[in-house]
């Protein structure tokens, strides 16, 4: 397809061709439009189909959630055609914002059939979350112990929101962000935060030493 | 992996860690150096700190190093 441009422009492929064709007017411009969304499309499909084994999805909603993608990658990389500094080729600056949707649209469909509620708190669960063998409960059951009250009293309402949410709940991150209308950056950090201060009040309280976990 | 690395690694924290917001800036750049076999974890110490600790971001980075890799052949 880049091939394509190259030939309608008659300049050298990619990096050049497609902003100017993507910027112009005209029928160049819609074949640009055409091509590039073909191709977006190709990464869509790839991209679900890469995650799909997954995802609680299906063959139509794969296709439909990758032509969605592709549509709206579509929409952002015209919208933001002056941000593209020619740092990497053009199609993998392109192929980015639709690897980006697929995420944003996967976050958003967790939400149609989600199997968790944001309020319950599966503390129970926490030993298995960690891969924590039942047989040695004796080992670790101070430790989560510790773990929990520092997660009541060191962390903030915010914080502690997203570690039940992410960590207790295994709500995805990305869903987390449509839930709470934030973003991933935003999520992300909050989550390191919360780890860097449970680090912190569990090596305080004796668990972690120097060379590791101070075990029972 | 055990409970106890697990929890070893779910706290640890790299204060290299650029973020998300960073990472996906230069996730085009850093998944073509990485597709051409550049030392991209030397030249972006941040960055591949981030992809480390962060599976949503290491997921796109997957799907794009994949996109890439497929337009080479």
């Amino acid at each position: 397809m880049t091939e394509h441009i190259a030939t309608a422009a008659g300049l050298d492929a990619d990096a050049a061709d497609w902003p100017r064709a993507l910027a112009g007017t005209g029928p160049q411009r819609e074949e640009a439009l055409a091509q590039l969304h073909e191709l977006l499309l190709r990464i869509a499909r790839a991209e679900v189909a890469r995650r799909g084994p997954r995802l609680r999805l299906t063959g139509p909603e794969l296709d439909d959630l990758a032509y969605q993608a592709a549509a709206d990658a579509l929409v952002a990389i015209t919208s933001k055609l002056g941000q593209f500094r020619g740092e990497s080729r053009f199609t993998t600056w392109a192929y980015k914002f639709v690897i980006f949707e697929v995420s944003a649209k996967i976050g958003r469909h967790f939400w149609r059939h989600p199997s968790v509620r944001l309020d319950a708190e599966g503390w129970e669960r926490l030993p298995d979350q960690f891969g924590f063998d039942p047989a040695q409960e004796a080992e670790w059951r101070d430790l989560l112990a510790a773990l929990r009250r520092a997660v009541d009293e060191e962390l903030t309402a915010r914080q502690r929101r997203v570690f039940v949410a992410i960590v207790l709940n295994n709500v995805p991150l990305d869903a987390l962000v449509i839930e709470l209308a934030s973003n991933r950056n935003a999520i992300y950090k909050t989550l390191f935060d919360a780890r860097r201060k449970l680090r912190a009040a569990l090596a305080a309280n004796g668990y972690i030493c120097d060379d590791g976990w101070r075990r029972s | 992996m055990n409970g106890w690395s697990a929890l070893d690694r779910f706290l640890r924290t790299d204060p290299r860690d650029v973020g998300c917001a960073q990472a996906m800036e230069m996730l085009h750049v850093y998944a073509e150096l990485a597709a051409a076999g550049a030392p991209v974890e030397e030249r972006y110490p941040g960055v591949a700190a981030h992809l480390r600790a962060c599976g949503p971001c290491a997921e796109d980075f997957e799907g794009l190093l994949a996109a890439v890799r497929g337009e080479k052949h």
